[in-house]
C-alpha cells in the first residue's frame, strides 16, 4: 500500500471503479441525450435529427399537466423540509450530548424512522389524516412525511458530527467568560456549519426527490416526483426525457452551489485567519 | 433613594429568578431541545404507524372502511398462496440486491479506502459515488429504458458487433432489469458504510499484518473484513429494508410483470381496500424488523457513527 509503485491489483480495482462509475451515470447521460431528440424521433436511438422540441413541449400545459405548479410546490416543500432539518437535528444533537430520560428511546424512533418501509408511512400519515377528517396536502401531511425521512439522516449526520467535535474550544470559551448563548452563537455553530450546510443539503435533495412517502399525502396537488411517475405510465415521448434532465440538472445545480458554498466559506474563514 | 430601593427589588428577584433558572436549565434542557424532532417522529411514524395497525382490524366494502375487529384481513393475507408466492418474490429480490451490492460496495469502498492515496482525490472519488443519491430515484430508473429496450443502446450494439441477430428480451421488463435497478440504485448505500468503516481502520494494523508477512489476500480476509463488518451490516439493513418495501421500481422495471410485497400494498390501497393494506403493511413491517434485528445483533451502530 505504501510501496510506490502501484500494482496490478491497484489497476483492477481502478478499472472496477471506473465500470461503476460508468454504471451510476451512464444511463442519465442517455436520457440527457436523447432529450434532444428531434420531433419525429423515439424513446430510443437512433438520433432523429437534434432539436429542443421536447423542451417547448415540456412547457405547454395540456401536454404534460401542471409541470410548473409541481415543480414549484417541490421547491418550497424541500426548502420547508431542509430549513426544519437543520433546526430540530441540531437541537437535538445538543440534547443527546448529555444523558437524559428517554433519549436511547428517541434514538431508537430515530432509526426506525429509516427502516420503516415508506409506503407504510405513507399509507399510515393517509389513514391517520383520513380518520380524523383532514385534507392531505403537500404542506402538511407531505411535509411531515418528508421528515421522517430527513430528520433520522439529520440527526445521525449531527451525532457524527458532535462526536469529532473537541469540546476544548467550548470550554476554553467558558473560561474566557462567554454565557453558553455566545459559546454557541460564536464558537460551536461557526465550526459546526460546514456541516450543517450538508445536512440542508440532505434535507432538501430528500425531500425534493422522494416519490414513495408523497405518493398518498401529497392531497389533490402533485409534487414533481408524482408528476413524473403519473407521466410515466401515459407518455411515450422523448418529452419525459426532457423533464427528467431538466430535474437531473436542476438536482445537479443545487448540489454544485452547495458545496460552491462550502468552498467560499472555506476561503473566507483561511483569509481571516491570515493565511 | 426610595426611587433606587423600589427599582433595585425587582432587579434581586430577577436575580433569584435567573440563579434558579441556571439550575433549573441545564436539566430541562436537553428535553427541549429534543422535543421537536420527538414530537414530529410522534406525530408522522408513531401515530400513523399505531393507525396502521389499528386499521388492519377494521372491516371495509366497495365504498369505505369502518371501525370493527376482525381478523379477516389477516386471515384472506395469510392463507393466500399469492402473498406466499410474493414474498418469495420480494426475498429473491432482497438477496440478489443485497449480494450484487456487498459485492460491488466492497470493492468500491476497498479501491478508494487503500489504493487511492491522496486524501483529496479520495474525496473528490467518493463525492463522485454519492452524488446520484441526491438526484430523482424515478428518472434513474426510467434511464434504463433506452439502455435496455428491444432497440436499445445494448441490444443494438450487441447485434451490430454480430454477437446475437435477435434482440434480447430479458433485458427489460424482467426480473433482471428490476435487480439492475435496485443495484444501480442502492449500491450507495453500501459503499458510504463500508468506506466509513474502513476509514476507521488503524493503518498500523495492516502494516503489521504485512510485517508478520501475510499476503495482500490474507489481509484482506482476516484484518480488513473483520473490521468492517460494522459496515457491511449497516449497508445491509439500508438495503435489505429498502428493497423489502419498494413498489415503483419493481412496478416500473418490469412492465407490471413481477409482484412485490410493497406493490401489492400500493394495489390495494389504490383499490381503497386501506383495512386489507393496513394488515399487509403490518407484516411486511414485523418481517422487515426481524431481518434487521438479526442484523443488528453482528453491530452496536451508535458506536460506528
Amino acid at each position: 500500500m505504501n510501496t510506490s509503485r502501484r500494482g496490478l491489483s491497484f489497476y483492477l480495482l481502478g478499472a472496477f471503479f471506473t465500470l461503476f462509475v460508468l454504471f451510476l451515470y451512464g444511463p442519465t447521460a442517455t436520457i440527457l441525450i436523447l432529450s434532444f431528440q428531434g420531433p419525429e424521433g423515439g424513446l430510443t436511438f437512433p438520433m432523429n435529427g437534434v432539436s429542443l422540441h421536447w423542451f417547448r413541449n415540456l412547457f405547454e400545459q395540456q401536454a404534460v399537466g401542471d409541470f410548473g405548479g409541481s415543480f414549484r410546490r417541490s421547491i418550497a416543500l424541500g426548502l420547508m423540509v431542509m430549513v426544519l432539518t437543520v433546526l430540530f437535528s441540531v437541537l437535538a444533537g445538543f440534547a443527546f450530548r448529555r444523558r437524559f430520560l428517554g433519549s436511547g428511546a428517541i434514538f431508537y424512533l430515530a432509526v426506525a424512522s429509516l427502516i420503516v418501509p415508506s409506503i407504510l408511512v405513507s399509507l399510515g400519515i393517509g389513514l391517520f389524516f383520513n380518520i380524523l377528517g383532514l385534507e392531505p396536502s403537500w404542506y402538511s401531511s407531505a411535509l411531515g412525511a418528508h421528515l421522517t425521512w430527513t430528520l433520522p439522516f439529520g440527526l445521525l449526520i449531527v451525532f457524527a458530527i458532535f462526536n469529532r467535535f473537541n469540546p476544548a474550544y467550548e470550554e476554553a470559551a467558558r473560561d474566557l467568560g462567554a454565557t453558553p448563548w455566545q459559546t454557541v452563537r460564536h464558537v460551536v455553530l461557526p465550526i459546526l456549519l460546514p456541516s450543517l450546510i450538508g445536512v440542508g443539503l440532505f434535507g432538501f435533495t430528500l425531500s425534493y426527490d422522494e416519490f414513495a412517502r408523497t405518493l398518498m399525502t401529497a392531497g389533490s396537488f402533485n409534487t414533481l416526483p408524482l408528476e413524473i411517475y403519473g407521466m410515466t405510465t401515459n407518455v411515450t415521448t422523448p418529452v419525459l426525457y426532457a423533464l427528467g434532465s431538466l430535474t437531473t440538472v436542476f438536482s445537479f445545480t443545487v448540489i454544485g452551489l452547495f458545496f460552491l458554498g462550502l468552498i467560499l466559506l472555506r476561503r473566507r474563514r483561511l483569509r481571516r485567519s491570515g493565511h | 433613594m426610595t426611587l433606587t430601593a423600589e427599582t433595585s427589588r425587582p432587579s434581586v428577584t430577577a436575580a433569584a429568578g435567573r440563579v434558579r433558572r441556571r439550575r433549573l436549565l441545564p436539566r430541562v434542557a436537553p428535553y427541549l431541545q429534543a422535543a421537536p424532532l420527538t414530537v414530529m417522529l410522534l406525530l408522522f411514524l408513531l401515530v400513523p404507524i399505531l393507525t396502521i395497525v389499528v386499521v388492519s382490524f377494521w372491516d371495509y366494502d366497495s365504498v369505505r372502511f369502518y371501525p370493527d375487529f376482525v381478523l379477516t384481513n389477516y386471515t384472506e393475507l395469510l392463507t393466500s398462496p399469492v402473498t406466499w408466492k410474493t414474498y418469495l418474490n420480494t426475498l429473491k429480490y432482497a438477496a440478489l440486491t443485497w449480494a450484487i451490492t456487498l459485492g460491488i460496495g466492497f470493492t468500491v469502498a476497498y479501491f478508494l479506502a487503500f489504493h487511492v492515496r491522496s486524501t483529496t482525490w479520495q474525496m473528490v472519488l467518493f463525492l463522485v459515488c454519492t452524488i446520484p443519491f441526491w438526484t430523482s430515484n424515478i428518472i434513474r430508473m426510467i434511464s434504463w429504458i433506452p439502455f435496455l429496450g428491444r432497440n436499445g443502446l445494448l441490444n443494438s450494439g450487441l447485434i451490430s458487433a454480430g454477437i446475437i441477430d435477435q434482440p434480447l428480451e430479458f433485458l427489460l421488463f424482467s426480473d433482471f432489469s428490476v435487480v439492475l435497478a435496485f443495484v444501480h440504485l442502492y449500491a450507495l448505500f453500501m459503499v458510504v458504510p463500508i468506506f466509513n468503516s474502513m476509514m476507521r481502520i488503524d493503518r498500523a494494523l495492516i502494516e503489521a499484518a504485512r510485517d508478520g508477512g501475510a499476503s495482500a489476500a490474507q489481509t484482506l480476509w482476516n484484518v480488513i473484513l473483520p473490521l468492517t463488518k460494522p459496515g457491511i451490516a449497516i449497508g445491509s439493513i439500508f438495503v435489505v429494508t429498502l428493497v423489502m418495501g419498494d413498489f415503483i421500481t419493481v412496478r416500473l422495471m418490469s412492465g407490471g410483470q413481477s409482484a412485490s410485497i410493497g406493490l401489492m400494498i400500493a394495489n390495494e390501497i389504490s383499490l381503497l381496500q386501506y383495512p386489507a393494506a393496513a394488515a399487509n403493511a403490518v407484516v411486511l413491517l414485523a418481517v422487515v424488523l426481524i431481518m434487521v434485528v438479526a442484523m443488528l445483533r453482528i453491530v452496536d451502530i451508535r458506536k460506528e457513527l
